[in-house]
Order: structure tokens, then C-alpha cells, then sequence
């Protein structure tokens, strides 16, 4: 026995399990998260079913509408100690979250309900949602549609009735988005070339027509509400939909979130300029990164002399890729923004004084600041790019009487632009994703322009932008209304992951075409 | 060392000697740290022949090679005394330009290395630098260089294509057409046919007997046979020692030295 657990020692088997099982223990977490942000963020554009229902554990009982955004298991005694008169059963219950909506009319759009009281639970087919540029979602049935404050449906109808409605309520939103589109464009052109007069009228006509049309709906409990259809983004019945249908919505809803601005204080819509902000601001950093990295690693592995000064600026430099990056915030703020900003607004925007241009967080600084904070992957895969260059070839040019500036120029660069381009990519993915320095040097919860236009100068360095990782931060711990928000979150922080993960791949993909070049080199002699 | 210093006064005794191209002197090599490469060489190589260096294993014959063409100046804590002439001027007076030096003196490497660019742009690399662009001129010259490796005929039709898609052999040729593209008075051939198949050994033999026409060639091998093969003279030696230099024949058939014989005959090495 006791020499069969010492040989099972010796020959190694513990071991390989220890490893297997912290392979597997990786695996687990990174599919773990993977699997929750996926599940979670794409779930968010889903259309969910709207259950009708009446909870009698209220005095009187209510009649509900709404769409269970969340379960969970709680302790019976907790609820107690909250609601003692319920007769609850002894240990765990159930309970979800209702989303209610209507926050405009009722004033709280989340309840916790325990299944149990809640009696009479149907889907009706005919119960819409609405989803609003304002106050969130909205649950109802729909009773009529008015023109110009004149039904033009009577509203006593039946709801089996009224279905002939639910057409015209799809047309006249479609009118309304038409108009909003021409709107924008209006919009844009004015600012644009500053031509005012004839389409400012036409603006302030289209914005009359705009409010033409509104829809009344019958909430829960019973009381009609008249909505305005301009205030309404999108109008679905999720029962009565196909799976087509929903598709439909679905992928109507991802595009908004890509393409769109935010609404609702930040918690629906789209991301567009938080994309945005982080792309420029990544280009930005990247065209400063890049040739900065590159010059300094040829240098350090070409030229400089192999001595003790060589080796601390390696180490060094490896050493600032450890730096907690809200230090390179904090220098970011002192060096950049207060020192430099402060020195360019003295020297060149001295009219606009004590209020800064460049003195304040912005775009450059923000973008110096990450490339800062990258510049050692940069320079760390550059040099092992051209430490991986087979001695064979540089030896083989300069015996052609070529230069060391030749060689570097003409062989050794031109090989080793992938592991730059690795470099470069890693560095991109860290900075995407790096959200603690930025707070301090240019990210903001609500930037009132891209910091790409049409104006001169175009790209405007000294404005503040938003950013994916600021806003995944903001909306899930700053939101005021944090149920809302909170799958939004999901969705913006699937986003970021993915926009990650999708560089790192290429990085990965990258360095796999690179080894397979010296790969050919080899297997050639 | 004495006994190496004085077998020194005596080589090549009895060669019928052409003119010289490459007189070594007095030429002592070490790296730092290390036990010393060279020591006191001297060596005289005749104009338009092979001669083969031969020698166990680390007995300096690559590093006096590299001194040749001044590789090893890119080797750090490599310390070099005494002369070196190439046509009776000294290589290694501060006065000569090593790039020149280098086109001058060609050298193929062990293993083949051509850049990682078509065979045109690997044979027309030296030339680019030279500042040679003119489309003519570098197709006229690849095609001799391609022509003079013998390998003209095999790529002739995909000449644009990757050098790396060739076989080794012919990626050796290739390497001896880019070092002939430049015009070189002298060839190093350090263990060029060592890393092919037989075949591809058997052409760059042939190959170096054809161009011995119009170039000095040194060879260093391993191979014994192929030194009495293709080299008209040869030098044998020994940890960092020229024991002896003489007519290959000569060496092969009736050397001078019991060091020599021993290796010859494959007692030692």
C-alpha cells in the first residue's frame, strides 16, 4: 500500500494532474467570463416576452405588466424581516425582478416579485412595447392613435378590435422617422455651412410636423396614457412575434447600439461616439507609439554598445511595462496636461486665458499618455523581432560590402516588421482596454462633440471624448438607475472584450506567420 | 608554441608558388577571455588557385577566413595583430574601406543564405547598394552571375519568384552568383558544400574548379576528399597553428610533418 503510493509519487502522476488542473482552471475562468459577458451583453437586444399578471401579495392586489429581467434564490428570512405580513414558506424563495417600465407614469420601473403571489400570469399578444427616446422602456396596450390631438380611432373600441390599429401605428413611426431623419441632415448642413434662413424654417416646420402624431395606450391597472409618437424609437408586440421577427429586432437593436448616439442618461441606445472616442484616441497613440518604439529598440539593439548602461535601460524599460498604469495617469495630468498644456496655452492661446485649451484633460494628452504606457510591449517585440533575425543574413550582406546601415535598412527592418506589427498590436489591445489613467487625462462621461468633424481644424486634439472601458466603469457603478443600466453594461463590456480579444487574435496570427517565414528559411538549408 | 613559430619558417618549401594574392604575416587572433584563435600565421595564397584550409575542429581555419574579408571585426573583444595583404596592400590599415574590401574579397557561408527576397533582387543586392539601378545593367549582370553559379538555366523563368522556394543546393549557388554580381577578386568558400546532398556538392565542386579560372579561392573543409579534389594548394592547422602549406599533392602523398600525416591518414581530427 505505502509503496504503492510512493511509486503513484514518483511517477510524476501528481504532478501532471497539478498542471492539467491549473490548465483547466484557466480554461474555466476565461470561458467563464467569455460565456457571462456573451450571455449577458448579447441577451441584452433580445426582445423578452411581457407577462401580464395580477400580484396579490399587494393590499389590494395590483394587476402588473412587464418582462422578467432577473431570478434569484433568497433567503425566506430576509423578506421577512422587509415584509413581515406575507406568509412566506420557511427556508429559500424565488423571486424576480419585473421590469415595469412606465417610469414616467409610475415612478418605478423595477420590482422584486415572489412568484408565488402572482396569479392570472398570461402573455396577450397584443401588449406592445415601446422603446422611448426618454423614461425607458414603456408597457401597454394600444387604444388609439390621435392626429393633431383628434382620434382617429375610437378609443372605447374592444382590444380585440383594435388590432387594424397596430399597422397605422407601425406607418405613422416610420413617417416620424423619416422626418427625423431629414432633421439631422438639416441639421448637419447648417452646421455645416453655416446657412441659416430658409432652412432654419424648414427645421422648425418639420420639428411641428414631428409632434403630429400620438398613440394612447392602456398601462396596467387600467388608465390610458397619450404618448407622442416622436418620443418613440421603436414599437414591437414581443408575444406575437416569430422568431424571424424577433431576429429582426435584434439585429435592429445591435445596430442602434453601434451605430447611434446614447439616450437615457447613457443607459439605451448607442455607443457610437465611446467607439469612436476610442478609436481615435488608439490611432492616435498608435501613430505616436509606433515609430517612437521602433527607433528606440533598433537603437538599443543595434547600436548601443553592449555594456552595463545598455542592460539598466533594458531592465528599466522592461520595468515601466510593471508600472500600475494610474501612475502613468498621474504623470500623464502633472507632465503633459498642467506642465506642457499649461506652457502652450501661455505661449499660444494666451487670448483665451485663465480658461485652458490645451491645459486641460484632453485627446492628445490621452493619447500620449497610453503611448507612453505602451511603449515598452512596443519595444520589447521589436527587439525580440530583430534579435530573431538569423545572424546568417546580416553576415551574409555585409560580406557584399554592404553597410551596417545598408543591412539594417534593406534586410533586417523589412524582416522584422511583423514582430513590430505584434508589438504594435498588443500595445492597441492594452490601451483599448485601459481605462484607470484615462480618467485623469481626457475621458468623459458625456462628450458634447466628436473629436472628429467637419470644422477646421478637424481633428480637435484638446477636446475630451468618450471612451468604452470609461463608460462600462460609469454605467455600471455611477448609473442612477442601476438595474436599467445594468445589462447595457453587459453589452458595452462584451464590446470591449471583443474588440480585445479580436487584436490580440491578430497579434497571435501574426507572430504564427512570422515563425513560419523563418520556418522556410531554415527548412531551405 | 616554439616548434609551431619555427615549422612556420618553412612551408610551401619546394611549391612552385604563381603570384601571390593574399599574404598573411605574423597574424595572431583571440577573442577576450579566451584562449588565443591564431597564432603568428603566416600563410602566402597564390592568384587564381584553390587552396583548401583543413584541421580538426576549432583549430581556426573559419576564423582566419573571416579575417579576410575583416568579418570578424563584427565580433566584439576580437583582437587582431599583424598583417594581411591583399594585392600588397595591407587590409586591416585604417586607410582601407572594409565595404570595398568586402566586395573585393566574396564570401559563401556554411549554410546557404540568401535574403528573404526574389532570386532576382538576391543577385542584384549588391549592385542596389553599389547604387546600380539601372533595369539593363542589373539584368545583364544577374544573368552572367546566375550564369558564371551555373544555376542560370535552372531559375531563368522564375527569376521574380522567392529565393526561399529553392533547394538547398541551389540556394548555395545563388549565394555564389550574388557574391560574383559584385566582381570579386577572391572567393571564401567556408564550408559552402558541407550542409547539401551529394549532388548539389558534387556541382559546387565543379563549379569552383570552373571559376578558379578568374578567382582566388579559399576553401576551408572538413572534407578531405574534397580538398584533394578541387584545391591546388593546401594549408593544414593545428589549435590555432599553420603546421603546413604546400602543393596539395604534396600534402596528400608525402607531407612534411607527422601532424599532418596523422590527420591525412585520420589518426586524429
Amino acid at each position: 500500500m505505502n509503496g504503492g503510493a510512493s511509486s503513484w509519487f514518483r511517477s510524476g502522476a501528481p504532478w501532471i494532474w497539478l498542471n492539467a488542473g491549473a490548465v483547466a482552471a484557466c480554461l474555466a475562468m476565461v470561458f467563464g467570463l467569455l460565456l457571462l459577458l456573451g450571455i449577458k451583453g448579447l441577451g441584452h437586444f433580445w426582445p423578452k416576452p411581457v407577462l401580464q399578471g395580477t400580484y396579490l401579495a399587494m393590499d389590494p392586489p395590483i394587476s402588473v405588466i412587464g418582462e422578467i429581467a432577473e431570478s434569484e434564490t433568497v433567503d425566506a428570512e430576509l423578506l421577512r424581516i422587509s415584509d413581515p405580513g406575507l406568509p412566506l414558506p420557511d427556508a429559500a424563495v424565488e423571486r424576480h425582478l419585473l421590469k415595469l417600465g412606465n417610469r414616467d407614469i409610475t415612478g418605478n420601473d423595477f420590482a422584486w416579485i415572489l412568484p408565488e403571489f402572482l396569479d392570472e400570469v398570461e402573455y396577450p399578444e397584443r401588449i406592445v412595447t415601446l422603446e422611448r427616446r426618454e423614461w425607458g422602456n414603456f408597457y401597454g396596450y394600444l387604444t388609439g392613435i390621435s392626429q393633431n390631438g383628434e382620434p382617429i380611432a375610437q378609443p372605447e373600441m374592444l382590444p380585440e378590435e383594435t388590432g387594424a390599429l397596430w399597422p397605422e401605428l407601425q406607418r405613422r413611426l416610420d413617417r416620424v422617422r423619416q422626418l427625423r431623419q431629414e432633421i439631422e441632415q438639416i441639421e448637419r448642413s447648417i452646421i455645416a455651412d453655416m446657412n441659416f434662413g430658409a432652412e432654419r424654417l424648414r427645421l422648425l416646420e418639420l420639428n411641428h410636423q414631428l409632434q403630429r402624431d400620438s398613440a394612447i395606450f392602456r398601462i396596467a391597472g387600467g388608465s390610458a396614457v397619450e404618448l407622442p409618437m416622436a418620443d418613440i424609437v421603436r414599437a414591437y408586440r414581443p408575444n406575437a412575434m416569430n422568431w424571424f421577427e424577433s431576429m429582426r429586432v435584434y439585429l435592429s437593436r445591435l445596430l442602434e447600439f453601434l451605430t447611434d448616439d446614447p439616450r437615457e442618461s447613457y443607459t439605451e441606445g448607442g455607443l457610437l461616439p465611446a467607439i469612436y472616442g476610442t478609436a481615435m484616441m488608439v490611432l492616435l497613440m498608435s501613430v505616436i507609439v509606433t515609430p517612437l518604439g521602433v527607433l528606440a529598440a533598433v537603437y538599443l539593439s543595434e547600436y548601443a554598445p553592449k555594456g552595463w548602461l545598455t542592460r539598466a535601460i533594458r531592465v528599466s524599460v522592461n520595468n515601466l511595462a510593471g508600472v500600475p498604469s494610474i501612475v502613468y495617469g498621474m504623470f500623464g495630468l502633472g507632465f503633459f496636461i498642467y506642465l506642457a498644456g499649461g506652457e502652450i496655452d501661455r505661449l499660444f492661446y494666451s487670448e483665451s486665458l485663465p480658461a485652458p485649451t490645451f491645459g486641460t484633460p484632453g485627446l492628445l494628452w490621452a493619447s500620449l499618455t497610453l503611448a507612453l504606457l505602451t511603449l515598452p510591449v512596443v519595444i520589447v517585440a521589436t527587439e525580440e523581432g530583430l534579435a530573431n533575425i538569423p545572424a546568417s543574413l546580416r553576415e551574409g550582406s555585409l560580406a557584399l560590402g554592404a553597410t551596417k546601415f545598408e543591412t539594417l535598412w534593406r534586410i533586417i527592418l523589412p524582416l522584422a516588421r511583423p514582430s513590430m506589427l505584434t508589438g504594435l498590436i498588443l500595445a492597441v489591445a492594452r490601451a483599448a482596454g485601459e481605462v484607470a489613467p484615462l480618467m485623469l487625462v481626457g475621458v468623459v462621461k458625456l462628450a458634447p462633440s466628436l473629436p472628429l468633424d467637419t470644422e477646421f481644424p478637424y481633428l480637435h486634439l484638446e477636446q475630451q471624448f468618450m471612451h468604452l472601458g470609461y463608460y462600462v466603469y460609469d454605467l455600471a457603478t455611477q448609473s442612477p438607475n442601476v438595474e436599467a443600466a445594468m445589462s447595457q453594461t453587459f453589452a458595452a463590456a462584451f464590446l470591449l472584450v471583443a474588440v480585445v480579444t479580436a487584436l490580440n487574435l491578430s497579434a497571435v496570427v501574426l507572430r504564427g506567420r512570422l515563425r513560419e517565414r523563418y520556418r522556410a528559411m531554415d527548412a531551405g538549408s | 608554441m616554439n616548434e609551431a613559430s619555427e615549422n612556420m619558417n618553412s612551408p610551401a618549401t619546394g611549391a612552385v608558388e604563381p603570384a601571390p594574392c593574399l599574404e598573411v604575416r605574423n597574424l595572431t587572433l583571440h577573442y577576450a577571455r579566451r584562449r588565443r584563435a591564431l597564432d603568428k600565421v603566416r600563410l602566402t595564397i597564390p592568384r587564381q588557385r584553390v587552396t583548401a584550409l583543413i584541421g580538426p575542429s576549432g583549430c581556426g581555419k573559419t576564423s582566419l577566413l573571416r579575417c579576410f574579408n575583416r568579418l570578424n571585426d563584427l565580433v566584439d573583444d576580437c583582437v587582431i595583430t599583424g598583417r594581411i595583404k591583399l594585392e600588397g596592400k595591407n587590409i586591416y590599415s585604417p586607410k582601407i574601406d572594409v565595404t570595398e574590401l568586402r566586395r573585393r574579397v566574396g564570401m559563401v557561408f556554411q549554410k546557404p543564405n540568401p535574403f528573404p527576397k526574389s532570386i532576382y533582387e538576391n543577385v542584384a543586392f549588391g549592385l542596389r547598394i553599389r547604387g546600380i539601378n539601372s533595369r539593363r545593367r542589373l539584368d545583364e549582370i544577374v544573368q552572367e552571375s546566375l550564369t558564371a553559379a551555373a544555376l542560370w538555366d535552372e531559375v531563368k523563368d522564375r527569376l521574380h519568384q522567392s529565393a526561399l522556394e529553392l533547394s538547398g543546393g541551389q540556394q548555395q549557388r545563388l549565394v555564389i552568383a550574388r557574391t560574383l554580381a559584385v566582381e570579386p577578386e577572391v572567393l571564401l568558400l567556408d564550408e559552402s558544400a558541407s550542409a547539401l546532398d551529394p549532388i548539389s556538392t558534387l556541382k559546387i565542386e565543379e563549379l569552383i574548379t570552373e571559376l578558379k579560372k578568374n578567382y582566388t579561392i579559399v576553401i576551408v573543409t572538413h572534407n578531405l576528399q574534397q580538398a584533394a579534389r578541387v584545391s591546388d594548394f593546401t594549408a593544414f592547422m593545428y589549435m590555432g597553428d599553420m603546421i603546413e602549406f604546400d602543393t596539395t599533392a604534396r600534402i596528400f602523398t608525402n607531407p612534411v610533418k607527422r601532424q599532418t600525416e596523422d590527420y591525412i591518414t585520420g589518426r586524429y581530427g
